[in-house]
This record gives structure tokens, C-alpha cells and sequence, in this order.
């Protein structure tokens, strides 16, 4: 195997933890879909146009709740500025790559592919192919969530709701962020967005999950600065 | 709006953040207090998600500490700091979510 398909299988590989949450998310996500009336084409082409769990759901529910398009539309994309971010990070070690590859990568440009992305890269710097890492990780949830909403579709809520199987969502995130738990300057931004996260929950369009991030990315950027100070 | 027009705005958008810091920033223009900001992004981002996913409940409210979210979750976290295994960390987690709710 080349690096370029052992990068691509290694993702994969990596990943298969990260579909826990994916796999039952994708069903109820399609079952939502009809249950709230859309139809199985509409459900289906959010997670083509969209492709990203949370703001499909939101969108969804703000639409059946009666709310206009344009908060729906405000919501759904104020939840996704965090991709801003993770698209920041990834941006280091991609800047070298053709604009294709960026326009492709950044549309499986999801929580989970980044998580893992981000790991392998700090790692791997110099291997010359190290997108096909980024690709093989996003292309495998992309399929998962594509297979799983249909399902959702066809069958249902399959999925009991008494399992509170969505509960895997923030177990995964806590368990991909357990090793900054080790550094106290990353427990501290880790316990500011949480705690700001709750204060802010009520926000209007969600725009908790991106004040709170950017809020504790200023408290990084104080420790960063007063540490080079200190040097 | 239609449906579908509100759908294909909603996703361009939606793809647009993601595509966005990549067109935009340019990492050798960069300085390096920024780049090393930029390592705090998961720990920025990600308790964000699991805070309010754990600690409120359905309506907005905050849960009471014995709450089975909160136990599996410390017994998630603890399981996580001594393995350092992340499958392991999932599944304790919701395998204590299911015995606190089932038992």
C-alpha cells in the first residue's frame, strides 16, 4: 500500500470509535425528518447540501416549530461558525494543497474528521500526504451518516429512545479531549467554554457554541501571552 | 421561501464556515502567539458541546448532580484520565449511563 491509501485506511481505522454517537444520530435524524413531515427527499438532501447533524436537526425543528426560514437558516449556520475554527487549525498543514483538494476537504470538513485529523497532523508535520488522512476520515463519516439517515428514513425510530443513545455525543467529544485534561492551561480554557456554554445556552440562533469558543480562545491567547512573558 | 431554496442557502453557508479559514488565513502571515492559540481549539470548541449536553436537561434547566448524565459522565472521564483509550472511555460511559438508568 502507498501512503496515500495507508493514510486513507488509517482514517478510517481511526475513526470507527467516532461512529458510536454517528450511527444512532443519523437514524433519528431521519426518522425526525418524517415524523416532523418533511419527506424522506427533503430529510434526505439536508444530509447531502448540509452534512452536518446538529444544524440539520435545528433546522428542522425551528421549521416545524413554525419559526421563518431565515432564523431557521440563521441557526442552522451560527452553529457551524465553529467549523471556522477548525478550518484554521487544519489550514497549517493544508496550505500547500490545490484548491480542489481544499474546496473537497472542506465539505467533510466535520467535528469527528477534524478530532482526528488534528491529532495525526501534529504528529505526522512532514508527511507529504497526510490530506489523504484528512479525506479517509471525512469520506468514512460522510458514507456513515448518508447509510444512517437513509435508514432513519425507511425505518423509523428504530432506535429506542428509552437507550438515550444521544448521550454518546458529548461522552465521544469528552473522550477526544481527555488528553488536554493533563495540561492545566488546557483545563482552563476546557472549564471557561464550559461553564460560559451553560451560562449562554439561552443565546439567540445557538450562538453559545461559538461566543463561548471564541471567548475561551481569548482566555488561550492571555495564558499564551503572559507565559512568553514570563520566558 | 421554499423549502428546498432555504435548504441549498442553509447548506452553502453551512459550507462556506467550513471553507472559509481555509481560503482566507494564511498561515505564514500567521505570528506564532496565534498559531499556538490555535492549539487550543479543541478545548475550546468541544466543551461547548458537552457541557450543555450533559448538565441541562430537555427544558434548559441545569441537572441535579446525581443526575445519571453526570455520574456516567465523571465515570467516562476517570475511566478516559487512566486507560487513555478512546473507545473504552465511550462505551464505560454509556454502559454506567444504561446500569444507573435500567437498575
Amino acid at each position: 500500500m502507498n501512503g496515500k491509501t495507508k493514510n486513507f485506511f488509517k482514517a478510517s481505522i481511526d475513526v470507527l470509535p467516532l461512529l458510536i454517537p454517528v450511527v444512532p444520530f443519523g437514524i433519528i435524524f431521519g426518522a425526525i425528518g418524517i415524523e416532523l413531515g418533511f419527506g424522506p427527499y427533503v430529510t434526505y438532501a439536508t444530509s447531502i447540501i448540509i452534512f452536518s447533524g446538529a444544524s440539520q436537526i435545528v433546522f428542522f425543528q425551528l421549521l416545524s416549530a413554525g419559526a421563518s426560514s431565515i432564523v431557521a437558516i440563521t441557526s442552522s449556520s451560527v452553529i457551524s461558525t465553529r467549523h471556522l475554527l477548525y478550518g484554521a487549525v487544519m489550514n497549517q498543514y493544508l496550505s500547500n494543497l490545490s484548491i480542489y483538494w481544499k474546496i473537497g476537504l472542506s465539505y467533510i470538513l466535520t467535528d469527528q474528521a477534524f478530532a482526528v485529523s488534528n491529532e495525526y497532523f501534529k504528529k505526522n508535520k512532514k508527511d507529504k500526504f497526510k490530506h489523504y488522512y484528512l479525506l479517509g476520515a471525512g469520506v468514512t463519516l460522510w458514507i456513515t451518516w448518508q447509510i444512517t439517515t437513509v435508514i432513519g428514513i425507511l425505518l423509523g425510530s428504530i432506535v429506542p429512545e428509552e437507550l438515550g443513545l444521544t448521550f454518546t455525543i458529548p461522552l465521544t467529544f469528552l473522550a477526544l479531549l481527555i488528553n488536554y485534561f493533563r495540561k492545566i492551561d488546557h483545563v482552563i480554557v476546557i472549564i471557561a467554554s464550559g461553564v460560559l456554554s451553560i451560562i449562554m445556552y439561552d443565546a439567540p440562533f445557538k450562538s453559545y457554541i461559538i461566543f463561548s469558543s471564541l471567548i475561551s480562545l481569548l482566555i488561550a491567547y492571555l495564558i499564551v501571552k503572559m507565559r512568553k512573558q514570563n520566558i | 421561501m421554499s423549502i428546498w431554496i432555504s435548504i441549498i442557502v442553509a447548506g452553502l453557508i453551512n459550507y462556506l464556515t467550513r471553507l472559509g479559514s481555509v481560503l482566507l488565513i494564511k498561515p505564514q502571515k500567521l505570528n506564532s502567539t496565534l498559531k499556538t492559540v490555535l492549539n487550543y481549539v479543541p478545548s475550546a470548541v468541544f466543551p461547548a458541546i458537552i457541557f450543555p449536553a450533559v448538565c441541562l436537561d430537555n427544558t434548559g434547566l441545569i441537572v441535579e448532580f446525581n443526575d445519571p448524565k453526570v455520574i456516567a459522565t465523571v465515570i467516562a472521564f476517570l475511566t478516559g484520565i487512566l486507560s487513555k483509550n478512546l473507545t473504552l472511555t465511550i462505551i464505560t460511559g454509556l454502559i454506567s449511563y444504561w446500569i444507573i438508568l435500567f437498575f
